[in-house]
């Protein structure tokens, strides 16, 4: 099966729960076998079937609580990301956090902007991939992208200073 | 102090989604600016790590196995639609042959039967209808002998209405067969025995079977490696009667 381990791998972080990751991505082949006449050969197959997979999120009962959960976007964020900076004497400890530590602070990042970093980080899509995929602009690509590592960088070093003073 | 111009194409940088001239660029300022070389890093670790930390969740073997039966058991039927026109190609060309053949049979039995008639009817006009002259079937069955490779049993007709005329050779498509002619009241019927071959197997399926071709009753069968036809302008029942007395002399 096509990109099978990393459709679940990205249905279960968006889902957070595994029999949930499993429908969806058992939706997503099922509407991948039914449409694929409406793939153009040529086109990119991974964009398509991840773009399958998450519009058939968003319509589900955990997608749609999500995308309620979300803070509105900015036209501003592609200039926010350029004005902000996270020089914090926290930083460096992120080279000391263990995998399991970003897990948990990956499990902080809203739905919203975890998918932008999972397909850039995890699934190592360009940004027109990712636009593709996403059917958003490559300028909201990067901001949502930016966020998302703000994001991260902030859970992260939440969780480290609670490791120090623990 | 991270350069205002460069740091914000960081992300950029690392993600390999500048242009080829600003990554020579960034290239260059890192190996030049601490600060941002630190930022650089420090943002490289990051992504390393959510790299190898995003890929947390595995599918179940169980699961996998499900999905590739649904996406098998997907393609079964789509594998069948795709053959659906190759099929109804191939259905109508069954038809077309099937047709073919049946109206090619209809017309070589029409053939057939057409000839015997004209022999029939040849050999009624003719002043000397039979070879051999005898209503003696102990006459006219030897006459056959050495004429024709196979060999027939004839009737007992004392009593029945039909009286044996006599016999001559036939030949239907170059093959030799007997002739025998019969008088039933005022009419004449032909009986004509030949080897069943299979090109005439074919255009009679049956072994038993009844037409009426240009006013003449016909009876047909084949029995013993024999073929059979009773010709003749008589009542269907007369051919019919005549033709059960010469399968059971056959039998």
């Amino acid at each position: 099966m096509p990109l099978f381990d990393s459709l679940y791998n990205f249905a279960h972080w968006l889902t957070r729960n595994r029999e949930e990751a499993e429908d969806l991505v058992q939706e997503t082949y099922a509407k991948a076998l039914r449409g694929f006449g409406s793939f153009h050969p040529g086109t990119n197959f991974r964009a398509w079937i991840f773009r399958i997979l998450r519009n058939t999120f968003l319509t589900s009962r955990t997608g749609l609580a999500a995308s309620r959960t979300v803070p509105l976007e900015t036209s501003n964020d592609q200039e926010q990301a350029t004005a902000i900076s996270h020089e914090t004497p926290e930083s460096i400890l992120l080279e000391q956090a263990g995998q399991q530590q970003i897990q948990t602070a990956l499990e902080q990042v809203p739905v919203i902007f975890l998918e932008v970093l999972l397909l850039c980080d995890v699934e190592e899509m360009s940004y027109q991939e990712i636009a593709d995929t996403l059917a958003v602009p490559i300028g909201t690509v990067m901001s949502r992208l930016y966020r998302a590592r703000k994001a991260l960088r902030a859970a992260l070093e939440s969780k480290m200073r609670e490791a120090k003073h623990a | 102090m991270l350069d205002d111009n460069w740091r914000p194409k960081l992300d950029q940088y690392l993600d390999s989604e500048l242009s080829a001239e600003d990554m020579r660029g960034m290239d260059a300022h890192l190996r030049e600016c601490a600060a941002c070389a630190s930022e650089a890093l420090r943002r490289l670790q990051l992504k390393r790590a959510t790299h190898l930390a995003g890929q947390r969740y595995a599918p179940s073997a169980e699961f996998r196995r499900r999905i590739e039966r649904q996406a098998a058991a997907r393609n079964r039927p789509r594998r069948i639609l795709l053959l659906v026109p190759v099929l109804a190609a191939a259905m109508l060309l069954l038809a077309s042959v099937v047709t073919l053949g049946r109206w090619y049979e209809r017309t070589r039995s029409q053939q057939v039967l057409a000839e015997l008639a004209d022999i029939h009817v040849a050999d009624l006009a003719s002043p000397t209808p039979a070879d051999v002259v005898s209503s003696d079937r102990h006459t006219v069955k030897p006459w056959f002998q050495g004429k024709l490779p196979f060999t027939f049993d004839l009737p007992e007709l004392e009593a029945t209405g039909y009286k044996l005329v006599g016999g001559r050779i036939a030949y239907l498509e170059h093959e030799p067969g007997a002739h025998l002619l019969y008088d039933v009241g005022a009419h004449h019927i032909s009986v004509f025995i030949f080897r069943d071959r299979p090109e005439i197997e074919r255009v009679f399926p049956a072994r038993d079977s009844s037409r009426r071709v240009l006013s003449f009753h016909v009876e047909s069968w084949a029995a013993g490696g024999l073929r059979y036809f009773v010709f003749g302008d008589a009542s269907l029942e007369s051919i019919r009667g005549l033709s059960r007395l010469l399968k059971q002399a056959g039998a």
